[in-house]
C-alpha cells in the first residue's frame, strides 16, 4: 500500500510536467487549430537558457524568471515570423511547419550546447516527507505548477487582456470587429504557451537532465494527456496530464516489464478514447451542414 | 471555422481540350518511362541504389496519400505498417526460404489486414485524436519488434541474402532491383489512380470534404474510411517489403517515429492529394537529409527543417500541387476558351 501510495505520488509529480505542457498545446490548438509539435522543443531551448544564466553565477529564481520572459518575446517571435506565413495554408502545411521548428531547434541546441547530457541544478531539496509517502523535490514541481494554473486562470478570467485572448480565440471575425487585435491575442498566446512549456522544461530537466532530446518523451506524454483531457479543454489538459502520469508509472511498476510501457500506457489511453472520442472534458465538434 | 487540406480538382476542359491535354500526358508518361528506364544504365551502382529507395518512399508516401490527401484522414503512424510488410517479407525469406517476389503478395495482404483492422477504431477518431492513435502506433512498432524477438530476431534484426538477377539477362543486381522498384511503382501508380478516379476514389474525396453530405448521398462513410486505410497500409507494406529486399536487413531501429514523420512531410512538400506527388516526397525523403549533411554537418536537420518551411511557404499546397493547376492552366489556355469543369455523370 506504502508503495502504491509513493508510486500514485511520483506519477503526479511527473504528471504535472505533462499537464502544463499539455496546456500550452490546448493553447495553441484552441487558437489556431493547430497541434504545435515543437512545444517540446521550444520548451528545451528555453531551459538551456535558464541552465545558461544558472551556470553564469544567477540565483535559480532570478534565472527562472529571466527565462520566462525571454520564452515570452521567443513565442511571440515564432508566431510571427513562422507560424503566420502558412495561417491560411492546409493544416498539413501547418504541421509540417511545426515539425520542421521542431528539427531545428533540436539541431541548433545541439549544435550550440552539444548533445551531452547536462546536470541541472534543483531549487528543491531531496528529502522525503509525509513519511516517506514523496519528496519534496516532488511537492515543489506539483506546486509550481498549481500555481502557474491559478495565476493562469486568473489572467484569463479577470484581466482585459485575458477576456479578449479568448473572444479572439473563439470568434476571430466578431472580436475583430470588436477592436480587438486578433493578430496580436494569438501572439501573446504563442508566448505564453512558450512561458509555460518553459516552466515545465525547467521543472523537468532536474529530474531527466538536461540534453537536445530531453523533451521527445515528455511532449508524447503531454500531447497523450492534452487529448485524453480533450484537446479543447483546459481543465482536460491538466486532469488528462496527470492521469497520464499516474498511468505510466504504474504500468511500469505493476504491470510490465518498462521494455512495453510506453506501448500499454498509450494502449490504455487510446481504449479510454474509443469510449470518450473527443476526450474526457471535450464537446464534440458540431457541424453545420 | 474549419480548414480543409485543399486538393487541386483536375481539370477537364472541353472535349477537344481533353483530348490534346490527354495526347499530352501521354507523351509525358512515355518519356518519363523510357527515361527511368535508361537512368540505371547511365549512373554508379550506389545512385543506382539510391534512386531505388527514392520509388519505395515514393509507394510509401502514395499509399499515405490516398489515406491523408484524398480520404482526410492523418497519419503519423505509417512506418508501422512499412514495418509490418518489411517483417513479412524477411521472416518469409529467412525462415521458410520463401523467394523474395512472392512475399509481396503477402506483404500486401498483411498491409491490407492491419489497415483495415486499424481503420475500425479509427472510425471514431478525427484530427488531432487520429495523430495520436496512429502516433501510438508509431511509437509502439520499435518496442514490439524488440519484444517479439523469436519472430523478429528482436535488437539484431535479420540479415537477408539480397537476390540475384535471373541469369542471362546481363544486369548486376542492384539494376535488377531497380527495376522490380520501377515496376512496382508503375503499378501501384497505375492502380492508385484507377482507384482514386473512379467510384472509390470520388466516395474517398467526398467524405473528406464534407462527411455528412456524403452520407446523405448514400456514400457508406465508415466502409470507405475503412477501405481507404486498408488500401493505403497495402500500398505502403509493399513498399516496406521491398525495402527489406532492396535494403538486405531489418531491425526495430529502422523503423522508429522518425520513419513515419519522413512520410508525412514527403507528403506533404510532394502534394497530398496528387499521385505525382509521391515521387516527389520520395526524392525529399531520400536525399534531403544528405543535401542537408553537405551543407552543414554541425547542424545538419536544421537545414532539413528548413527545407521543409521553405517548401510550406512557397508551395502550401505541396510542389505537384501547387504546380499542376498552373502547367494545366499553361496548357489549356491556348486552346479554349471556357476551362470550367465537366464531371463525366457515372455513379456518385
Amino acid at each position: 500500500m506504502h508503495q502504491f501510495l509513493q508510486q500514485i505520488f511520483s506519477g503526479l509529480a511527473a504528471g504535472s510536467i505533462y499537464a502544463s505542457l499539455a496546456l500550452a498545446l490546448v493553447m495553441i490548438y484552441r487558437a489556431t487549430d493547430l497541434v504545435n509539435f515543437a512545444q517540446g522543443e521550444m520548451a528545451m531551448f528555453s531551459t538551456y537558457i535558464a541552465w545558461t544564466l544558472v551556470n553564469a553565477g544567477l540565483p535559480f529564481w532570478l534565472a527562472f524568471l529571466i527565462t520566462l520572459a525571454a520564452s515570452f518575446l521567443g513565442g511571440m517571435i515564432i508566431e510571427r515570423v513562422v507560424i503566420r506565413p502558412v495561417e491560411n495554408a492546409p493544416v498539413l502545411a501547418a504541421v509540417v511547419v511545426t515539425i520542421g521548428l521542431l528539427l531545428i531547434f533540436n539541431s541548433v541546441a545541439g549544435w550550440i550546447y552539444s548533445y551531452t547530457v547536462q546536470d541541472f541544478p534543483s531549487p528543491f531539496p531531496d528529502r522525503p516527507v509525509f513519511g516517506a509517502l514523496m519528496t519534496t523535490r516532488d511537492l515543489g514541481v506539483i506546486g509550481v505548477t498549481l500555481l502557474m494554473l491559478v495565476l493562469l486562470f486568473a489572467f484569463f478570467r479577470y484581466t482585459p487582456i485575458g477576456l479578449a485572448m479568448r473572444a479572439a480565440a473563439q470568434n476571430p471575425a466578431s472580436a475583430r470587429l470588436c477592436g480587438i487585435r486578433v493578430g496580436r491575442m494569438l501572439a501573446i498566446g504563442w508566448g505564453l504557451a512558450a512561458m509555460i512549456g518553459a516552466t515545465a522544461g525547467v521543472m523537468v530537466a532536474p529530474v531527466l537532465f538536461l540534453d537536445p532530446n530531453m523533451m521527445g518523451g515528455v511532449l508524447i506524454y503531454a500531447f497523450a494527456g492534452a487529448l485524453l483531457g480533450g484537446i479543447t479543454s483546459p481543465i482536460g489538459a491538466v486532469v488528462g496530464g496527470l492521469i497520464v502520469g499516474v498511468t505510466e508509472n504504474l504500468v511500469g511498476t505493476y504491470l510490465i516489464a518498462s521494455q512495453l510501457k510506453l506501448t500499454v500506457a498509450f494502449a490504455l489511453i487510446i481504449l479510454v478514447l474509443v469510449f470518450r472520442p473527443n476526450g474526457l472534458f471535450g464537446t464534440a465538434i458540431v457541424r453545420r451542414v | 471555422m474549419e480548414k480543409r487540406i485543399a486538393a487541386p480538382e483536375i481539370l477537364a476542359a472541353t472535349p477537344a481540350a481533353a483530348t490534346t491535354a490527354n495526347g499530352w500526358r501521354w507523351i509525358g508518361i512515355v518519356a518519363i518511362v523510357a527515361i527511368a528506364v535508361a537512368l540505371p544504365f547511365a549512373l554508379s551502382k550506389y545512385h543506382v541504389f539510391e534512386l531505388t529507395m527514392v520509388m519505395i518512399y515514393a509507394i510509401a508516401v502514395l499509399g499515405l496519400n490516398i489515406l491523408t490527401g484524398y480520404n482526410g484522414q492523418i497519419s503519423l503512424g505509417h512506418g508501422g505498417f512499412f514495418a509490418a510488410g518489411a517483417y513479412t517479407a524477411a521472416i518469409l525469406m529467412h525462415r521458410y526460404g520463401v523467394p523474395y517476389w512472392l512475399t509481396l503478395p503477402p506483404a500486401a495482404l498483411i498491409g491490407f489486414a492491419l489497415g483495415v483492422l486499424f481503420g475500425l477504431p479509427a472510425l471514431r477518431f478525427e484530427g488531432p485524436y487520429l495523430a495520436l492513435v496512429t502516433l501510438a502506433m508509431a511509437l509502439a512498432t520499435p518496442q514490439l519488434l524488440k519484444y517479439f524477438d523469436t519472430w523478429t530476431g528482436g535488437q539484431q534484426g535479420i540479415n537477408l541474402v539480397k537476390p540475384m538477377p535471373p541469369p542471362g539477362l546481363g544486369i548486376d543486381r542492384d539494376r535488377w532491383l531497380y527495376f522490380i522498384a520501377l515496376i512496382v511503382l508503375l503499378l501501384a501508380i497505375r492502380i492508385a489512380a484507377n482507384i482514386l478516379h473512379g467510384r472509390t476514389g470520388r466516395a474517398f474525396v467526398a467524405i473528406r470534404d464534407h462527411p455528412i453530405a456524403a452520407a446523405a448521398m448514400g456514400i457508406d462513410t465508415a466502409k470507405y474510411k475503412t477501405l481507404a486505410f486498408g488500401t493505403s497500409t497495402l500500398f505502403t507494406a509493399v513498399a516496406g517489403a521491398l525495402a527489406a529486399i532492396v535494403i538486405g536487413y531489418v531491425s526495430p531501429e529502422g523503423y522508429s517515429l522518425f520513419l513515419s514523420i519522413s512520410f508525412l512531410v514527403g507528403s506533404a512538400v510532394g502534394g497530398i492529394a496528387t499521385i505525382g506527388g509521391a515521387i516527389v516526397g520520395g526524392f525529399f525523403i531520400q536525399f534531403v537529409p544528405n543535401l542537408a549533411n553537405d551543407i552543414s554537418d554541425a547542424a545538419p536537420w536544421a537545414i532539413y527543417g528548413l527545407a521543409m518551411l521553405l517548401f510550406m511557404y512557397t508551395m502550401p499546397h505541396g510542389v505537384v500541387g501547387t504546380l499542376w493547376p498552373w502547367l494545366i492552366r499553361f496548357f489549356a489556355a491556348r486552346k479554349t476558351v471556357a476551362p470550367i469543369a465537366v464531371r463525366r455523370s457515372d455513379g456518385a
